[in-house]
This record gives C-alpha cells, sequence and structure tokens, in this order.
C-alpha cells in the first residue's frame, strides 16, 4: 500500500486534468453534444430567417458563424468549474502538489477540446451554407482555430470569477461577451478580410498575439480566482 | 520530529469575529480534537489551518517554516478532509481513488488501490460508479485515500459524517495507525475518538 | 505625509468629507471656463457648422471614460496586493462615474454622428470599444455586488478590471489600425491642427469632467465607508 511521493509539476498537473476531464465529458457528453447542436442549429436557421440571397448569406457568412461559435461556447461555461466546486474536488485540486496554472491549464485544454474544436472542425461544412470560397473557407477556420482556444481562456477566467455568485449565467454573459468582442471582430474580420480579396494576416497575427498573451496571463488569473471562491 | 504550530490565528466572515488568539502547538504522534457548537468557526480554522482561507491575522508554521513559504512541500505533507468529499459521480470508486492520490503526486497503481479499497470495505464495488454508493461508501474512498497517501499532516473536518459504526472503527483503526508512525492530525468533531486527543480545542 | 495613516477609513472619510466640496467647486469653475470657450470664443467650424460644438463635451467625455478605468484598475491591482480596504472602495466609487462619463461620450457621440455622418451608430472600432468599454464597468458593479461578503465581491471584481484592462490599448490604437469614420486623432502631445481656442475648451473639459469625477468619487467612498464600517465604534458615534 505505499505510494510512491513525486514532485508536483506543471506538466504533472495539466496531464492529471486534462485527462480527468476527458474522461468525465466521455462518460457525460450530454453537454459537449449540446454544445455542437446548438452550433449547428443557430448556424443553419440564419439562412432560414433571412433568405435566400446568396449574395447577402456570403457577406454576413463569416460573421454569423463566428457568433454562433461565441454563443455556443458561451453556453459550456457555467459548468466549467461548478461541478468540481460543488462536490468538493475544486478544494482537493487547489491543496494539489501540483501547481495550480498547470491543472487549470490543463481543464482550460480539455475544455477547447470538446467545445471549440469541433466547432473548429464543423466550420467549414457549415460555412458552405453561406456560399463562401474555399479559401475564405479555410481563413474561417484557421481563425476559429486560434480564436476559440482564447474564447475558452476567457471564459474560463469569467466563470471561475462567478463561482458562488448571484445571478448565474446573466451575469455570466455580462461578463463574458464583452470580453469576447475583439476577438470576434479579429476573427471574423479575418475571413472577410480574404473574402474581399485583402489579406488577412494582420488579423490572424492580432488573433495569435492575442492567444499567446491569453495563454501566458490567463491561467494565472484564472488560479486567483479560484483561491478568491474558495477563500 | 514533524510539527505543526499555529499562532494568534484570528479569523471573521463578515462582521461576526469566528475566533481571535487561537494558537497551539501539536507534534508528531498527537493529534488535537477541535470543538465546538455548529457555526462556531471549526470549518474555518481547518480551511486556515490548509490555507484555503486567509486569516484576518496569525500564522501557521509546519516544521518550523510558515505554510506560506512553500506551498507545494505543505500541500505534499498535508491531507484535508473537508464537508465534501471532493468524489466525482461519473468515475468509479477505483478511479476516484487514483484521481485524488495523483492530485498529490504519488502513484498508486491497481494493486494498490485494491488493497486500500479492500481495507475500507469497498473491493467489491471499485468499479462501480461513485453515484451507485451509498453516502458512507463515498466516505470510505476518502478514508482509502487517506491510507494510501500517508501524508504526515491530516486537517481533517468532520470525518465521520455518514460513517456507520463499523466505519468509524475503521477510522480509529486509521488514525491509531497514523500517530503511531509519527503523523499529525487536527480533527474537528463532536464525537468522541478513540486514542483520546492529546489535546482539545474549543471554539466559540 | 504618512500614506498609511491615511489609508484607515476613518481618517480618509474625514479627508475627503474636508476635500470634496473643493472638487466640485473646481469642477463647476472649468466647466464654465470650458463652455465659454466652446462655445463663444471657438469659431464656427467650415464644415460642420455649430453642431461640431458637442466634441467638447464628446472627447473629454471619452478621454475620462477610458482614464478612469485605468484608476479603477489601478485601484484595483491596489488592493489585491496590499490586501487593503480603502483600495477596493475607492475602484467601487470610482466605477459608476466611469460608467457615466462613457454613456456620455456614447450618447454625444450618436448626437454628433447624425448630422455629421448622417447616422447615429456607426460600427467602427472606436465606438464599438467604447460601448464594450460600458459594459466592462456594468459587468464590474455587477459582480462586485454579486456576493453576500463584500470583501468577495471587491476582489473578484478588482480581478475582473485587471482582465479588462487588455480592451483599453485595442481602443486607444484602432484608430491607428482600422480606417474608419472617427477622424484621426488630432489632439497629440508634441502638436496639433487644431486651433487654439477649440483646444482650449477641450483641455479645460478635461480638467472639469477630472475634479468632477474625483469629487463624485470621495462622495461615493464615504457613503461605502459608511456603509462598510456601520458596527465600529468611530460610524456609531457620528
Amino acid at each position: 500500500m505505499m505510494a510512491a511521493a513525486t514532485l508536483g509539476s506543471w506538466p504533472g498537473g495539466f496531464a492529471w486534468a486534462f485527462a480527468r476531464d476527458f474522461r468525465l465529458a466521455w462518460r457525460s457528453p450530454g453537454e459537449t453534444v449540446l454544445v455542437i447542436a446548438f452550433f449547428v442549429l443557430v448556424a443553419s436557421l440564419f439562412p432560414l430567417g433571412v433568405g435566400a440571397d446568396m449574395r447577402l448569406l456570403e457577406r454576413i457568412g463569416p460573421g454569423v458563424i463566428w457568433v454562433c461559435a461565441l454563443l455556443a461556447a458561451f453556453l459550456s461555461l457555467p459548468t466549467m468549474f461548478s461541478s468540481d466546486y460543488g462536490d468538493g474536488s475544486l478544494e482537493q485540486m487547489a491543496l494539489s502538489s501540483h501547481p495550480m496554472v498547470g491543472w487549470v491549464s490543463g481543464k482550460i485544454a480539455a475544455h477547447w477540446i470538446m467545445t471549440g474544436l469541433p466547432l473548429t472542425v464543423l466550420s467549414p461544412l457549415l460555412a458552405l451554407q453561406y456560399g463562401l470560397e474555399a479559401d475564405t473557407l479555410l481563413v474561417l477556420a484557421a481563425a476559429l482555430a486560434i480564436g476559440t482556444p482564447v474564447l475558452s481562456l476567457l471564459g474560463a477566467a469569467c466563470s471561475a470569477l462567478t463561482l458562488g455568485a448571484r445571478g448565474g449565467g446573466m451575469l455570466l454573459a455580462l461578463l463574458a461577451l464583452p470580453l469576447f468582442v475583439p476577438i470576434l471582430i479579429f476573427g471574423a474580420g479575418a475571413a472577410e478580410a480574404q473574402a474581399a480579396g485583402l489579406s488577412p494576416s494582420p488579423h490572424l497575427s492580432l488573433l495569435g498575439a492575442a492567444l499567446i498573451v491569453a495563454g501566458m496571463g490567463l491561467p494565472s488569473a484564472v488560479s486567483l480566482a479560484i483561491r478568491i471562491a474558495l477563500d | 520530529m514533524r510539527a505543526l504550530e499555529v499562532r494568534g490565528l484570528r479569523c471573521s466572515r463578515g462582521p461576526v469575529t469566528l475566533f481571535r488568539e487561537v494558537s497551539f502547538a501539536v507534534a508528531s504522534g498527537e493529534w488535537v480534537a477541535v470543538r465546538g457548537a455548529n457555526g462556531s468557526g471549526k470549518t474555518t480554522l481547518l480551511r486556515c489551518i490548509a490555507g484555503l482561507t486567509h486569516p484576518d491575522s496569525g500564522e501557521v508554521f509546519w516544521e518550523g517554516v510558515p505554510v506560506g513559504r512553500d506551498r507545494s512541500a505543505y500541500h505534499e505533507a498535508l491531507s484535508y478532509g473537508g464537508h465534501l468529499a471532493g468524489i466525482k459521480d461519473d468515475l468509479t470508486a477505483d478511479e476516484n481513488l487514483e484521481a485524488l492520490v495523483a492530485l498529490r503526486g504519488r502513484a498508486c497503481d491497481a494493486e494498490g488501490r485494491r488493497a486500500a479499497l479492500a481495507r475500507v470495505g469497498l473491493e467489491k464495488r471499485r468499479h462501480l460508479p461513485a453515484r451507485r454508493l451509498s453516502a458512507g461508501q463515498r466516505r470510505r474512498i476518502g478514508l482509502a485515500r487517506l491510507a494510501v497517501e500517508r501524508a504526515p499532516l491530516w486537517a481533517l473536518d468532520e470525518p465521520l459524517t455518514a460513517l456507520d459504526d463499523e466505519g468509524q472503527r475503521l477510522f480509529e483503526h486509521l488514525l491509531a495507525d497514523h500517530l503511531a508512525s509519527g503523523g499529525i492530525a487536527v480533527i474537528a468533531t463532536h464525537h468522541p475518538l478513540a486514542p483520546d486527543a492529546t489535546r482539545e480545542l474549543m471554539l466559540g | 505625509m504618512n500614506w498609511f495613516y491615511l489609508s484607515s477609513p476613518s481618517t480618509f472619510y474625514r479627508f475627503a468629507g474636508w476635500l470634496t466640496p473643493w472638487f466640485f467647486a473646481l469642477a463647476a469653475l472649468l466647466t464654465a471656463a470650458g463652455l465659454y470657450y466652446g462655445f463663444i470664443v471657438a469659431p464656427t467650424d467650415a464644415q460642420q457648422g455649430e453642431v461640431y460644438r458637442v466634441i467638447f463635451i464628446h472627447v473629454p467625455a471619452a478621454w475620462m471614460s477610458m482614464f478612469l478605468y485605468f484608476v479603477m484598475a489601478a485601484y484595483a491591482a491596489a488592493s489585491l496586493t496590499f490586501n487593503t480596504r480603502l483600495a477596493a472602495m475607492m475602484a467601487r466609487a470610482v466605477a459608476p462615474t466611469g460608467a457615466l462619463f462613457t454613456f456620455v461620450a456614447l450618447w454625444t457621440g450618436a448626437f454628433w454622428g447624425r448630422p455629421t455622418w448622417g447616422t447615429y451608430w456607426a460600427w467602427d472600432a472606436r465606438m464599438t470599444s467604447e460601448l464594450v468599454l460600458l459594459f466592462l464597468y456594468f459587468g464590474f458593479i455587477a459582480l462586485a455586488n454579486a456576493f453576500d461578503d463584500p470583501r468577495r465581491g471587491d476582489r473578484a471584481a478588482a480581478l475582473l478590471a485587471l482582465i479588462g484592462l487588455v480592451n483599453l490599448p485595442i481602443i486607444y490604437f484602432s484608430v491607428h489600425w482600422w480606417n474608419t469614420l472617427h477622424q484621426g486623432s488630432t489632439v497629440k502631445l508634441t502638436g496639433t491642427s487644431m486651433h487654439v481656442a477649440m483646444l482650449t475648451a477641450m483641455l479645460l473639459m478635461v480638467f472639469a469632467f477630472w475634479m468632477y469625477a474625483i469629487g463624485a468619487a470621495l462622495t461615493r467612498v464615504r457613503s461605502i465607508i459608511l456603509e462598510r464600517e456601520r458596527r465600529t465604534r468611530w460610524v456609531r458615534a457620528l
């Protein structure tokens, strides 16, 4: 029954959280399916509401798909930490010998794999409904691939800040959606630029920069938010 | 010779001061019972010792070092049991034990986990998802974790919750083993426990 | 001056009470001077006529809305680093005034937009970012008040303010990155292409708003102090 003790480490924490959250989502996939279904459904509803004018659809396509991705990502935020907070796992995790930023990053990465990544992969298929050209499709998918992890990072911060707060989902929306706006602007802007014949690289570079800054800074912010929530 | 020392701890929740000037020291093989009525601050004191809650003033020392200085080392030495069991419904008892133990940097192979779960009477049920276990059985997973981790310091908040008489005896055995091997414990409880506490702390 | 002495709520309460009327008086004076320069002294614009004069409220309000966010974030950072109660209370005191100026900037911007560009609202980067800033202020206020324990609200909102701080450079530099309806920044630190009277009016209004903001924040922090410290002896003696 002797257990060998190993030093806590960032990769150790990351792997722990990533594997556990992935396993939990696999066992109970309802929420992941809901997020993906919502994305597909709403993105497919727009043409029905707006009319079959392909030129109009082509113009609004990137923006609409981005907004749908945003809303779908938002749907998955309230439960990011609440289940662990509710059953006492979060405090055990806060007492881990692994550094907090490690397992926080692991959780966020798992969250992205189950929300942002499926949305990114499905986006070209949905974009076909809007008559987007192949090159625009690719830029849109690339923008989503870079932007959705930032949404997961920002969303994690907002989710951790609102643990145990009154106002639930509405408060979370008020906090998260304004922070999402720059990502939306640059993400949709990249695809729109490509469609207009301009280069999307400024937009994609800005998104990339946002991802780097967010990836380096936000896990610490999320850790602090969790400590505040457990205090 | 390991030691936990608490000096001048003071904590308030909103306008109410829960406790002030709480000081005590515990050495290897000793344990402190924290007693008091509901709402007297037992949970808050335990959480201050664990480092989850920040006290208004005062400090906690582990082996002479303030715990804030090397959090990672302190976390490795501490097993904290809170009100909530920290058990995931969707994972089996075995997987829960594995996750809890890995969280603290300890590796335990399948055989070791089986033995631990057998000791707490969960061997036959270890592959059932935790949602199919009773509250007392879920608590026993926590006991198995204490046995596997063998951390020098235990900070436990009402560990006998939901445990039946047999579960309580099991816990007392684990506690006796822990103290015999030089461990330290701070336990908030309103049950009498054997072995007797080295010191009783009354709050409120 | 011993700043730590000042950081005790009871001392600060008295100090702020003594200062506040002066700030409001200054604000009133500067507003009068600024409006005089803006509406009477400054010449009529060749292209935009009289309507342009609303920029003497719009631009200072916009600057203050961003400046106050920085101030709020600075207090937030101080409250998290030093764990002082007063810094957190000051952050809460500044937020509503910041939100007010953001709203004024958006409102006067729409007012200016209609005759100038033919539309009340244009979704360019700067106006959009100003709208986002308004929601950041609302989010801060909402989060700070969403918990039973006010200290928890202080700390959560402080962290939120720092995360939202990333938005501010995007607003500021957006004018350089984007081709938008907004005129390029005409008031630079090294030289200006505006008529001197217009510049004077604008700067007077900025200082006027600044004095008002300090007065409003001090008034508000005094009432926050009273509420938080209501069970202490010195408050009961009041």
